[in-house]
């Protein structure tokens, strides 16, 4: 832990995508996140996970201030994140957010999705927002559903949407929470193959999740939180046949035991 | 019979069974579909049932009530009818007034017991009922600006015309200085300096603006840069109406206790619906906004207006402003129940579109920060878009509230539609027992075409929003 503080406090690298320090968090009495410290470098993709209400979710809102953190420091590409709207903007332009619900506009066409955000806040032409649009939404494998409206898709398909909408702004670090827990069992598998070739591309992620299966394949590291502390981080191997805290046995010996 | 259907359980119940043919599609029965069907569900659903003793009893006491609704709504309907065309007066040719609409009994010829319209009387008073005391030669100014309006707004409501959008936009800034120096005649007089000043404070404030846009100004500032760039574009937008309606057209002034009629009504209502909605939608955002001040003054603002009968507020207009005035500065009474009507409204539908808000689900504030939008593009692009879709309904009741509220500027003298058709029940040449029925009549007649349209349009404007996107 001296370590990784000692590695923020100087300036950040370029390798290093997001680092948080000394981070807590109340809900009104309720600590939800308490000294949390972790660093990312680019490239990794961390997988964390943990039994509910232990503030997995609530860590990742925190690094595009979806939720505000009271304190401690959090740099995002070596921005710090504060309450300078200025630095909030330039933060959220380069860090991509998947929602367990997906949070698409149900207003607006799937390429209509997928445009909003370049043309309005990277001020990108029509034509050329369109052409990166229809290139996400065929590396998710929908193009043919471009024109119609989020209503019309399964909850697979608005999954994936929501991947290439987020993929359309470019970003650098991708959040992924809870990404298929509100999805039916049959669709699952196709956008966890989306998550999958996307970590395969060497983008950086962060994702909440319980798919273990995807957490081996993919993730050069585990996160175990309970009761809002990262209790246990290791490699997937080690942390699945080896877990160190009991907390984190018992966690597995439940998810896995069936 | 197959094996698996032949394996039961222990209480009787096959438990495995194994489909080999699809069951065939077969087309609905009559009850569902076609005519049979229609007629089913929209007249017979409540009196099919003679499954029991009590469900026939209810059957023909049904069928029984839509007789007898029927004959009733058939002789309303009638009488209507009979009232206003099969037997009314249509013209005087003798130019006798009030004695072509009397009967036998009183003076007149209509035979005795005849009760219906007289519209002779309202030809001869449809120039006050329609403008008031506008002057006659002058009418075609009014006409001229409700042309060009229905045009315009006809253009932009039809969708496969081209232009929709810069139409629209002429119509909420051009056309508004177009009308106001037609009605009035304009020639207000120029003032150099308040032109000048409105201009450089425009200026000051859009470079304000565009510095801030630049990242030259930092800290508290910076917010207040982003709103100076809108309210520099509005001031160089008054200054412009003000040379527009400042300048001599070498039209006639009409002052406006001239005007009257359906011309009040229209005038009042359309600045009313028009600037209230924006307004309404201001003090919503601002009512749910995160910023203490704003949220302070807007529900202050909301609660104050809703809390004071409109009667109120018109009074406060017509009778207490001038009070508070220094000598000399008087400002028009219509364009003081204009500011008190708009005012008005806008706290209504302030809250109508708060409800709309309220509805949006969490996740579409989320989704539109995470993608990196700011506060007003995720507003105006994610968020109010689909509010006002959910709120149509409501925000079309608080326009079609506002239209009849109009009626109520005749109590501070101003002549609206139903102001001047009353004054006009005054005139003993044309006193006849139907005079005020007719007179009411058509004051009912046109406040319904409106409202009865605006309601239509909201319905279409509805079904159009909802086809693409329903959940």
């Amino acid at each position: 832990m001296a370590q990784a503080q000692q590695k923020t406090d100087r300036q950040a690298d370029d390798a290093t995508v997001v680092s948080m320090t000394g981070v807590n968090k109340w809900f009104g009495q309720f600590h939800v996140l308490r000294d949390i410290n972790l660093t990312v470098q680019k490239g990794e993709r961390i997988v964390i996970c943990g039994p509910s209400g232990s503030g997995k979710s609530t860590l990742i809102r925190c690094l595009n201030r979806l939720e505000r953190h009271q304190d401690g420091e959090i740099r995002v590409h070596g921005i710090e994140l504060n309450n300078d709207v200025k630095n909030i903007e330039e933060i959220r332009r380069e860090v991509g957010m998947v929602f367990q619900h997906f949070n698409l506009f149900p207003h607006l066409s799937i390429l209509e999705n997928c445009m909003l955000a370049p043309v309005w806040v990277r001020k990108m032409p029509k034509a050329e927002a369109e052409e990166i649009a229809m290139h996400f939404l065929d590396r998710v494998k929908i193009p043919e559903q471009a024109h119609k409206y989020p209503g019309q898709l399964s909850g697979g398909q608005q999954q994936r949407v929501a991947i290439a909408r987020a993929l359309c702004m470019q970003p650098q670090l991708m959040l992924f929470d809870e990404p298929t827990s509100a999805l039916d069992p049959e669709m699952i598998k196709e956008v966890l193959d989306t998550m999958v070739e996307l970590a395969e591309s060497g983008m950086t992620m962060l994702c909440v999740t319980h798919e273990m299966g995807f957490a081996r394949k993919v993730a050069n590291r585990v996160i175990f939180m309970d009761e809002g502390q990262i209790v246990e981080q290791n490699e997937p191997e080690a942390f699945f046949n080896n877990p160190q805290s009991d907390r984190t046995k018992l966690f597995l010996s439940q998810i896995l035991g069936h | 019979m197959t094996k698996e259907t032949q394996r039961q359980s222990e209480a009787g119940v096959p438990v495995a069974f194994v489909r080999r043919e699809d069951a065939p599609l077969l087309p609905p029965p009559p009850s569902q579909a076609g005519l049979v069907g229609w007629l089913y569900k929209n007249i017979f659903a409540s009196m099919s049932d003679f499954g029991s003793i009590g469900a026939a009893v209810k059957s023909v006491l049904m069928a029984g009530l839509t007789v007898i609704l029927l004959y009733f709504l058939a002789t309303q309907f009638y009488g209507l009818l009979d009232f206003a065309l099969f037997s009314a007066v249509w013209s005087d040719p003798d130019g006798v007034k009030r004695e072509a609409c009397w009967t036998v009994e009183q003076g007149g010829a209509l035979p005795a017991g005849w009760h219906a319209a007289c519209w002779p009387y309202i030809a001869a008073k449809a120039k006050f009922i329609f403008y008031g005391a506008y002057p006659e030669d002058q009418l075609w100014r009014v006409n001229f600006a409700y042309v060009v309006g229905a045009v315009m707004l006809v253009w932009v409501m039809i969708e496969r015309l081209p232009y929709r959008k810069p139409v629209g936009l002429l119509l909420l800034t051009a056309y508004p200085v177009l009308a106001t120096v037609l009605l009035t005649g304009g020639g207000f007089g120029l003032s150099a300096t308040t032109v000048g000043i409105y201009t450089i404070l425009g200026l000051a404030a859009i470079t304000f603006g565009r510095l801030g846009k630049l990242g030259r100004i930092t800290g508290p500032l910076a917010d207040l840069a982003q709103i100076a760039g809108v309210a520099g574009w509005v001031l160089i937008f008054l200054a412009a109406i003000l040379v527009l309606v400042g300048v001599d057209f070498n039209l006639p002034a009409v002052d406006t206790r001239d005007w009257g009629g359906l011309l009040i009504t229209l005038v009042v209502a359309i600045t009313g619906i028009v600037a209230s909605l924006p307004l309404g939608i201001v003090l919503a955002l601002g009512r749910r906004s995160e910023m203490p001040v704003a949220r302070f003054l807007s529900t202050v603002f909301i609660e104050f207006w809703r809390g004071v009968p409109l009667i109120t507020v018109l009074f406060m207009a017509s009778v207490m402003l001038p009070l508070f005035m220094p000598e000399g500065v008087n400002f028009d009474m219509l364009l003081r129940a204009l500011i008190g009507v708009t005012l008005f409204s806008a706290a209504y539908m302030a809250e109508v579109v708060r409800g709309g808000l309220q509805a949006i689900d969490k996740g579409q504030y989320e989704g539109a920060d995470a993608v990196g939008l700011s506060y007003w593009q995720s507003m105006r692009l994610v968020i109010l878009p689909q509010a006002l879709t959910h709120v149509i309904p409501g925000i079309v009741n608080t326009f079609i509230g506002l239209f009849k509220d109009t009626a109520l500027v005749s109590i501070v003298g101003i002549f609206d539609l139903l102001g001047a058709a009353q004054s006009t029940l005054a005139d003993p040449a044309w006193s006849t027992p139907v005079q005020g029925i007719t007179g009411y009549l058509v004051v009912g007649m046109l406040f319904f075409i409106f409202c009865f349209g605006m309601s239509r349009y909201s319905m279409y404007m509805e079904r159009k929003l909802s086809r693409g996107h329903k959940r």
